[in-house]
C-alpha cells in the first residue's frame, strides 16, 4: 500500500518539480530521491509496517508481489542511476517523464498486488498509458511517433479484449465476483461454462500482448526501436517483469485450480515465443532491435513459470525478474551511449573501454544462462519448475534449443567487442561513477549466479502480515 | 581439502594473472601456479583412500538440495592427475610461443584448468554442471582471442555444438533431481535412481545426458565440430582441448551415465557401440587422407575416443580400467604430438605434410622423440597406449553385454592398423625423404622442448613397462562402477 500511495504522490511532485526548478540535476536527484524511499516504503509494507487503509481485499500484499515491487523500484533505481543524463538528452520536458515513470511504478504496485480483476485492470491501465506518451517522448523524430502511435492503438485493442474478458469471467462466476480466489468457487462447473473458457482466454491474449508473447509480439520490436533507448530499457525490463509477476498471480490464484484447461495454450504461446524470439533475432542488424527479439525470447522463458505454477517458479519468476532487468539495464546503459546501434559498432570495444567490454559480456553470458551468473539460475529455476510438475517436458526441450540459438546472437555481440578490430565507440568518455555502477551491478550478476539464495530466502524471511 | 585446492590453486591464480601485466612474468606466474597444482596432485596420490582429506562436503544451495561436494576416487585421481601434468607440459613447451596480451591467454588457461579439475572431483551434479560450463567459457575466449584465421567460426561452432549438448544435459539432471526420493543433487542419490526409475524412462533420459557427452567427446556423427576448433586454436589451447577437455565426455559417461542409468545404457549399448565404430573407422579413413598436420591428429584423437566409448559400453573389468587407463595415456601422447606440431609451425611456418620433409637430418633429436611418441600412438607393446588399448580390446572381445562382442572387436581393430598407416606414412613424409627448400634451414630442438618431449616418452614408457600402479589405482573405482552398472542388481 505504501509503494502505491508514495509512487502516485511523488508523480505529482516530479510534476510540479518542473515549474519550481530549471535544473535538470535537481529534477533527476529529486527522482533518485523519490526512488529510494519508494524502496524503503515498500521495506516497511514487508515488515509490517503499512499505511493504514482498509482496500476492502481489493488488493493483497503477500511476499511475492512485494517483493517484485522492490526489484522493479530498485531497477528503477539502477536506471535513472546509469542512464538519468541520457533521459535529459531525449526532450526539454525531463520532469514531466519522471512523473510518468513513476506513475508507471504505480501501476507495478497495482499489478504486483492486485486482488480483483479491476484492480489488474486498472493497473495495467496506469502502466500503459504514460508509456505510450513516454515511447513518443521523443517528438521531433517520426520513429518514434509511429512507435508511440502503434502502442497506443494496439495496446488499446488490448485492453478492450482483457474488458471483454473480464466480463465474461464474471458473467461465469458463481455469484458475480471480480475477485481472483472467488472465480473458481463452484469449481467444475464454473470450469464447465464457454464463458469462463473464453474469459479466461481474452485475458490471457490480452496478459500476451502486454508481456510481448508471441503470437501477439509484432508491437514489440518497432515500438522498443522507435521509442528513446532509456524508455526501451524501462519497458524491456521493469514493465515487463512486473506484468509477469501479475501474470503469475492472476494465473495461479484465479485459474489455478483449471490448470488443465489452459496449459495447453500457454505451452503453444511459450513455444512460438521461444521460437519466433530466438530465431528473428538472429537476423538483426542493429544491437538496440537484438535486444528488443532477445526481449520475447527471455518473455518466453518466464512463461515457462505460468505453465508451471508451483512454488519453484514462483520463486525462479522472481529471480528470473532481478537477473533479467539487471542484465538488460546494464546493456542498454552502454547501448545508450555507443555511436552507433548496429553490432559493427561494438567492433573493438574491448580496446577503447575495457571496463565497459567485461561488464557488457557478463551481463551477456548472464542472459544467455551461463553458469555463474545470475541468469544460469533464472533458466535454472524456470526448466526445473516445468520438469518437477512432470508435463511439458517436451517443451522444456524445445526451450534449451531455443537458448542454445540465442547463445548465437548474444555472442555476436562479445566477439564484435574482442574478436573483431574496429574503432567502435562511445560517444563521449564515460565517467568513473558509470563505471563503477556497471562493475557493481556485474558483481550483483555474479553473486546471483553463486548463491541466488542470496536474494531469494534471506528477502522471503521476512515476516509479513496484513 | 586436496580437491579443493586444486581447483582453488588455478582459480585464484588465473584470477591474479589477470592483473600481472607482464608477459614474461605472467608465463612464470602460470607455470609456478600449475607445478603446485602438480604437486598437490600428488600429494593427493599418497594419501591413504580412505583420509578426510581426499573429500569435502560443504553447504551451497540448501534449498536446491544442492552441495558443494568434491571428492577424489581412482577415476578422478587419474584424470585430476592428467589435468596437473599436462599444464606445467604445455607451458613448458609454448614457452617461446608469443602472444598479444600474454597476461590475459596465462589467466584464462589457468581458469579453464580450475574448471577441468572441477568436472573430475565433482561429486554433486548441479556442482558437476556447473563446472563443465566454466571449462568451455576461457577456452572459448582462448580460441577466439588467439586462433587461427578462421578461429571465430570455428571457435563458434564448437561453443554452440558443446552448449547445446550441455543444456540437453542439464535438463537430465533436472529430471533425475525431481526423481530423486530427498531432491538431492548428490551423488549418492543419483546412484540410487538406478533402481528408481523405470526402464522406460532410462531410455529417453540416456539420450539426454549422452548427447552432452557425446559431443565432447566427440562421437561421429557429432564430432564436426573438433577438426575444425583444433585446426583454429592456438596449439596451447589445442593441447589442453584434445589432451583433457575430451576425456570431460569419457569421464561424465563413466561417473555420471552409466552408473544412474544401467537399463539405458544397456538398451542403447549396442547403437552407441555402432556408431563408435563408425567412426572410428571413418576418422582413421579421414585421417590418411590430411595433408594438415593438425587435422590428422584431431581426426586420430576421434578414433582413439571411439575406442575408449566402445569399451566403457562392453560393461567389463578390464574394459573399465582400461578406458580409465587409456585416458590418461592418450592424453600424454596427444600431448606429445601437439608439442612435435607446434614445433614443426614455428619453425617453418607451415603444417602441410606436403611442404615438409626430411626433417631428420635436420633435427634427430625431434625425430626420435617423435618416433617414440607415434609408436605410442599405434599402441606398439612396450609403449603406455600398448597396456591401455590391449585391456580394451580384451574388454570389448569379452564383453557379455553384447552379442555382437566379436564383430566389434575385429572392426575396431582394423583401426589400429589404420592408425599405423597414418602415423607412420605421416613421419615417413615429414621425417625422412629428402629435405626441401623450406627445411633446409631447419634446426634440432631447444633444451626447454627436449625436457618437455623428454619427459612425455619416460612417461610413455614407464606406463608401458610398468602399469601396475595405475592398474591398482583404478581398480576399486572400476569395480564399483561395473556393479552399479548391472541392472539385474
Amino acid at each position: 500500500m505504501n509503494a502505491i500511495l508514495l509512487s502516485a504522490i511523488w508523480g505529482v511532485v516530479m510534476m510540479f518539480s518542473g515549474i519550481f526548478t530549471k535544473s535538470k540535476t535537481a529534477i533527476r536527484n529529486t527522482a533518485i530521491v523519490g526512488l529510494v524511499f519508494l524502496l524503503i516504503a515498500n521495506f516497511e509494507d514487508m515488515i509490517g509496517n503499512h499505511v493504514p487503509i482498509d482496500v476492502h481485499k481489493m488488493l493483497f500484499f503477500d511476499t511475492f508481489g512485494l517483493l517484485g515491487n522492490s526489484i522493479a523500484f530498485a531497477s528503477t533505481l539502477l536506471l535513472v542511476l546509469l542512464s538519468g543524463r541520457d533521459m535529459e538528452k531525449v526532450g526539454n520536458n525531463l520532469a514531466e517523464y519522471f512523473a510518468l515513470v513513476f506513475f508507471v511504478l504505480c501501476g507495478v504496485a497495482i499489478v504486483t498486488t492486485f486482488n480483483t480483476l479491476l484492480m489488474l485492470f486498472l493497473g495495467i491501465e496506469i502502466i500503459s498509458i504514460p508509456l505510450y506518451i513516454l515511447t513518443g517522448a521523443d517528438k521531433r523524430n517520426l520513429k518514434s511517433n509511429e512507435a508511440s502511435l502503434k502502442y497506443f492503438l494496439m495496446g488499446a485493442f488490448s485492453t478492450g479484449l482483457m474488458l471483454l474478458g473480464i466480463a465474461f469471467l464474471y458473467g461465469a462466476s458463481q455469484n458475480g465476483t471480480f475477485f481472483i480466489d472467488d472465480l473458481w468457487t463452484g469449481g467444475p462447473t464454473v470450469a464447465a461454462k464457454p464463458l469462463f473458457m473464453a474469459g479466461l482466454l481474452l485475458v490471457l491474449v490480452s496478459m500476451g500482448f502486454k508481456v510481448s508473447a508471441a503470437p501477439f509480439h509484432f508491437w514489440t520490436p518497432d515500438v522498443y526501436d522507435g521509442a528513446p533507448t532509456v524508455f526501451t530499457s524501462f519497458m524491456a525490463t521493469i514493465v515487463k517483469v512486473s506484468i509477469f509477476i501479475g501474470f503469475v498471480r492472476l494465473f495461479e490464484e484465479g485459474f489455478g485450480d483449471a490448470q488443465d484447461k489452459w496449459q495447453v495454450f500457454v505451452a503453444i504461446i511459450t513455444a512460438a515465443t521461444l521460437f519466433i524470439g530466438n530465431v528473428t533475432a538472429v537476423f538483426q542488424q542493429s544491437v538496440k532491435r537484438m535486444l528488443a527479439y532477445s526481449s520475447i525470447a527471455q518473455a518466453g522463458f518466464m512463461l515457462l513459470a505460468v505453465l508451471a505454477l508451483n512454488s519453484v517458479s514462483k520463486q525462479g519468476m522472481l529471480l528470473y525478474a532481478a537477473a533479467y532487468s539487471v542484465a538488460t539495464i546494464g546493456i542498454f546503459a552502454v547501448l545508450i551511449r555507443m555511436k552507433d546501434y548496429t553490432f559493427e559498432g561494438f567492433n573493438g570495444l574491448a580496446r577503447q573501454q575495457p571496463v565497459l567490454a567485461a561488464t557488457v559480456t557478463i551481463f551477456l553470458l548472464s542472459l544467455a544462462g551461463i553458469p555463474l551468473t545470475g541468469g544460469f539460475f533464472a533458466k535454472y529455476y524456470m526448466l526445473s519448475a516445468v520438469v518437477s510438475s512432470g508435463h511439458f517436458l517436451w517443451l522444456v526441450i524445445f526451450a534449451v534449443l531455443c537458448a542454445a540459438v540465442s547463445v548465437y546472437y548474444y555472442f555476436r555481440v562479445i566477439q564484435a567487442m574482442y574478436f573483431k578490430d574496429g574503432d567502435g565507440t562511445t560517444e563521449v568518455e564515460p565517467g568513473a561513477g558509470f563505471k563503477g555502477l556497471l562493475v557493481v551491478l556485474a558483481a550483483v550478476v555474479i553473486i546471483l549466479g553463486v548463491c541466488p539464495q542470496s536474494l531469494l530466502s534471506i528477502l522471503s524471511k521476512f515476516p509479513y502480515t496484513w | 581439502m586436496i580437491p579443493v585446492l586444486l581447483i582453488f590453486i588455478p582459480l585464484v591464480s588465473g584470477l591474479v594473472g589477470f592483473l600481472i601485466k607482464n608477459e614474461g612474468n605472467a608465463r612464470g606466474w602460470a607455470l609456478l601456479s600449475s607445478l603446485a597444482t602438480l604437486v598437490i596432485s600428488l600429494w593427493g596420490l599418497t594419501v591413504a583412500k580412505t583420509s578426510p582429506l581426499l573429500h569435502t562436503n560443504v553447504a551451497w544451495l540448501p534449498d536446491l538440495g544442492s552441495r558443494f561436494a568434491v571428492g577424489l576416487d581412482g577415476l578422478s585421481q587419474i584424470l585430476v592427475l592428467l589435468t596437473a601434468v599436462c599444464f606445467p607440459l604445455i607451458f613448458v613447451a609454448t614457452w617461446r610461443d608469443q602472444y598479444k596480451k600474454a597476461w590475459n591467454f596465462y589467466a584464462l588457461m589457468l581458469l579453464s584448468q580450475a574448471g577441468l579439475i572441477g568436472v573430475f572431483v565433482a561429486t554433486d551434479a548441479l556442482l558437476f554442471y556447473f563446472f563443465w560450463e566454466l571449462a568451455l567459457i576461457p577456452v572459448y575466449f582462448l580460441c577466439s582471442q588467439w586462433g587461427g584465421e578462421r578461429r571465430i567460426a570455428a571457435t563458434f561452432k564448437f561453443f554452440v555444438y558443446t552448449f547445446l549438448g550441455s543444456l540437453l544435459m542439464l535438463v537430465g539432471i533436472i529430471w533425475l533431481y525431481w526423481h530423486t526420493p530427498d531432491h538431492s543433487f548428490s551423488i549418492e542419490s543419483f546412484y540410487g535412481l538406478r533402481t528408481r526409475v523405470s526402464g522406460q524412462d532410462q531410455t529417453w533420459v540416456f539420450w539426454l545426458l549422452f548427447v552432452a557427452f557425446a559431443i565432447k567427446m566427440p562421437i561421429w556423427p557429432l564430432h564436426t565440430w573438433q577438426p575444425d576448433a583444433y585446426e583454429q586454436s592456438p596449439t596451447a589451447t589445442t593441447m589442453v582441448l584434445s589432451a583433457i577437455m575430451v576425456k570431460m565426455g569419457l569421464f561424465g559417461v563413466i561417473r555420471w551415465l552409466v552408473p544412474v542409468l544401467p537399463i539405458g545404457s544397456w538398451a542403447w549399448g549396442d547403437t552407441v557401440s555402432t556408431a563408435c565404430i563408425i567412426g572410428m573407422i571413418y576418422a582413421s579413413l579421414v585421417a590418411i587422407r590430411q595433408d594438415d598436420l593438425k587435422r590428422l591428429v584431431a581426426y586420430s584423437s576421434i578414433a582413439h575416443v571411439g575406442l575408449m566409448c566402445l569399451a566403457i559400453f562392453a560393461t567389463t573389468t578390464t574394459g573399465m580400467q582400461g578406458v580409465m587407463i587409456q585416458m590418461f595415456n592418450h592424453g600424454i601422447n596427444i600431448l606429445g604430438m601437439w608439442i612435435v606440431i607446434d614445433l614443426i609451425e614455428r619453425q617453418f611456418g607451415t603444417r602441410k605434410i606436403s611442404q615438409l620433409g626430411g626433417l631428420a637430418q635436420k633435427a634427430p633429436g625431434l625425430a626420435i622423440l617423435l618416433v617414440v611418441v607415434a609408436l605410442a600412438n599405434v599402441a606398439l607393446p612396450l609403449t603406455n597406449a600398448f597396456v591401455g588399448e590391449f585391456l580394451l580390446f580384451s574388454g570389448v572381445f569379452s564383453s557379455t553385454a553384447t552379442q555382437y562382442n566379436v564383430v566389434f572387436t575385429v572392426v575396431a581393430g582394423l583401426s589400429i592398423i589404420l592408425s599405423a598407416v597414418y602415423t607412420l606414412n605421416m613421419i615417413q613424409r615429414v621425417f625422412f625423404g629428402n629435405t626441401n627448400a623450406l627445411t633446409e634451414r631447419g634446426v634440432d630442438i631447444k633444451a626447454n622442448e627436449k625436457l618437455v618431449l623428454a619427459a612425455i616418452v619416460v612417461l610413455i614408457v614407464v606406463v608401458g613397462v610398468y602399469p601396475k600402479p595405475m592398474l591398482e589405482l583404478t581398480k576399486e573405482t572400476a569395480e564399483m562402477i561395473l556393479t552399479k552398472m548391472n541392472y539385474k542388481l
